[in-house]
């Protein structure tokens, strides 16, 4: 359970597996090469400078971003590919042995991300509808849950986020830190295997920093599995299971955070938390 | 801090005698606090507008005084079921070439948006072709059209038909001119439509796509409720056009309202000025129309994307006569 192999979680799936994924933007190397494997229930959070793929990396696990080479699998289901060939020689585990890559449907796409909850730096709520209908649409569109039934449950996490008082309101009457909050309720109302953030706070003013990272520790605290982006060096300590850090798409370090954050051992690592903390 | 303060209290408590200013006791100014500013002179804005209102007179005052426009057979021509036929000619066929056109143009900007190489390229030309020929050429090619082709018919391609149409059956007047507008307003939606998806924020395709938003759901009620905001205003402006493009169908032989006003000018030559304002002031309510329903519609897109919605006309008289009660009562105050 421990060792950070792919092979030996076979028993136990990961809750996100990364394989050797690589991605370019035209002739610009995004991701390299990068391996990760999240456990059920951990929280991960990846640091890197701006530009090292750490947001790229997040949109490949939910295949926002098609991947050139390499797989990225969520709770042993590989994401946006499937395997075409003889099941017998593929081994148990859908993620290992051989056989060719196929290309899933947009719509099979569509209901494997609808497992994996997204969080954007920019909020992206939906600004034409009020805020419980942002939190219940997904649930009804995707035929989960009936009308009523979603409405109830969005006013339940609303509640939780702390903003039972503003389900009628529309996002652009709420502060930044309020819209993120809904964003937050919004991604848990399709009850996801794991939530992936991306800068969750970076585009908040400081003062609602706080009120998104209490939302995001409840999470944390409550045993659902994360993938966290952030620049908040201190929250990543105080959370964190794994801290893994990027840079030019590759992993450079990971491990604890008491490890990577306060005995790093590679230079890039030092140099980038002497310039943030 | 509290001194003037105090005195502005003191002052605004006077006798009211004593608070009209006067220039030739400056022993007694108002504290800065307490005085209202006086407004900028602006004469030049007092000129224009007087020249402007010379001039709005002369042109109303012409337009009711002088013979030749002979207004007495306006009236008699206004109502006039003849008139109200084409009336009726134009209203149908605008009603279904907007309706037509739009579902057309929202087709045709799908096309172009798609992944498709081959229903982007045929798209761009059909946008292109129905943008380049003369809405007239359209028309009357259509007009002749049956002598093209003396059938249509429905089945495999190339192949045995299934269903067949005597053309010359099929296009009535109507028919022609419903097509011919609607195949020129369909190009011309396209691009509005196009423009307004592409005006709605790429992160609302991503929130949708992360969400695993079924495809149809993302485009009929994220994407495109977003994009009526930017299309609505451009695509009322096209809908003015086309209630005006509607007067070239008198040349496929319908007698729409410009139509009838034509044909009776030609009857009665002596009344073709009324005749021809009767046409003016049809086109101009139908325009209004529009425009009101317009407000109406751009409001509605609007919730969400502002933080308070524009008033309406009514509201407005509301807050503007109360805003004058209010100012008046501080007038009489002073």
């Amino acid at each position: 359970m421990s060792t950070d192999t792919a092979g030996t979680l076979a028993a136990s799936p990961a809750a996100v597996e990364v394989h050797d994924v690589h991605k370019w933007y035209g002739t610009h190397r995004v991701l390299d090469g990068i391996d990760l494997i999240v456990r059920p229930g951990e929280v991960t959070v990846i640091l890197g400078p701006s530009g090292s793929g750490k947001s790229t990396l997040l949109r490949v696990i939910n295949h926002l971003e098609k991947p050139e080479g390499g797989y990225v699998s969520v709770n042993g289901e590989l994401i946006g590919v499937r395997r075409q060939g003889d099941r017998r020689k593929m081994g148990v585990s859908p993620t290992e042995g051989r056989g060719r890559l196929k290309e899933l449907s947009e719509r099979a796409i569509l209901a494997q991300r609808s497992r994996i909850g997204f969080v954007f730096q920019n909020f992206n709520l939906f600004p034409h509808l009020t805020v419980l209908d942002n939190v219940a649409a997904a649930p009804v569109a995707t035929g989960k849950l009936s009308k009523p039934e979603a409405q109830e449950l969005a006013r339940e996490l609303l509640g939780r986020v702390g903003l039972a008082a503003k389900t009628g309101a529309y996002p652009r009457q709420l502060s930044g830190g309020q819209q993120q909050r809904v964003a937050i309720a919004r991604a848990l109302a399709l009850r996801p295997g794991v939530i992936l953030f991306d800068e969750p706070t970076s585009a908040l003013d400081p003062e609602l920093v706080g009120e998104v990272l209490a939302v995001i520790r409840d999470l944390a605290t409550s045993g659902t599995t994360l993938v966290i982006v952030t620049h908040e060096i201190g929250f990543a300590r105080e959370i964190a299971d794994r801290v893994v850090f990027i840079d030019g798409g590759k992993i450079v370090e990971q491990g604890p955070p008491a490890e990577v954050l306060d005995h790093p051992q590679h230079e890039r690592t030092r140099d980038f938390l002497s310039k943030v903390l | 801090m509290s001194e003037p303060a105090g005195v502005a209290v003191s002052s605004g408590s006077a006798p009211p005698a004593e608070t009209i200013p006067r220039p030739d006791t400056p022993a007694a100014p108002k504290p800065l606090a307490a005085q209202r500013v006086l407004p900028l002179r602006r004469p030049g804005r007092w000129i224009i507008t007087a020249v402007v209102l010379v001039l709005v007179a002369q042109i109303t005052h012409g337009l009711v005084t002088n013979p030749f426009y002979q207004w007495d057979r306006f009236r008699y021509w206004f109502l006039r079921p003849t008139v109200l036929d084409g009336l009726l000619v134009t209203l149908e066929v605008t009603a279904f070439s907007a309706v037509l056109g739009l579902l057309g143009g929202i087709l045709i900007a799908l096309g172009r948006l798609s992944g498709s190489p081959v229903l982007r390229a045929v798209s761009w030309v059909y946008t292109w072709l129905f943008r380049s020929v003369p809405l007239i050429v359209v028309l009357i090619f259509l007009y002749n059209f049956s002598a093209l082709y003396q059938t249509l018919s429905l089945g495999v391609p190339f192949g045995p038909a299934f269903f067949t149409f005597d053309e010359s059956r099929l296009a009535t007047d109507m028919a022609v001119a419903v097509v011919g507008l609607s195949l020129n307003e369909a190009a011309y939606a396209s691009e509005v439509v196009r423009g307004g998806i592409l005006s709605v924020d790429q992160g609302q395709h991503e929130a949708a796509a992360a969400l695993g938003l079924p495809q149809s759901y993302q485009f009929t009620r994220i994407v495109f409720p977003q994009a009526l905001r930017s299309i609505t205003p451009n695509y009322v402006n096209q809908l003015i056009g086309l209630i005006k493009g509607t007067s070239l169908v008198f040349y496929v032989s319908l007698l729409d309202l410009f139509g009838s006003v034509q044909t009776m000018g030609s009857t009665y030559p002596g009344d073709i000025v009324p005749l021809l304002l009767v046409a003016t002031v049809w086109y101009l309510i139908l325009t209004s129309a529009v425009s009101v329903v317009q407000f109406y519609v751009e409001r509605y897109f609007a919730r969400g994307a502002t933080r308070t919605l524009p008033p309406t006309p009514l509201q407005k008289l509301r807050t503007g006569l109360r805003d004058l009660r209010e100012r008046a009562r501080r007038e009489a105050a002073v």
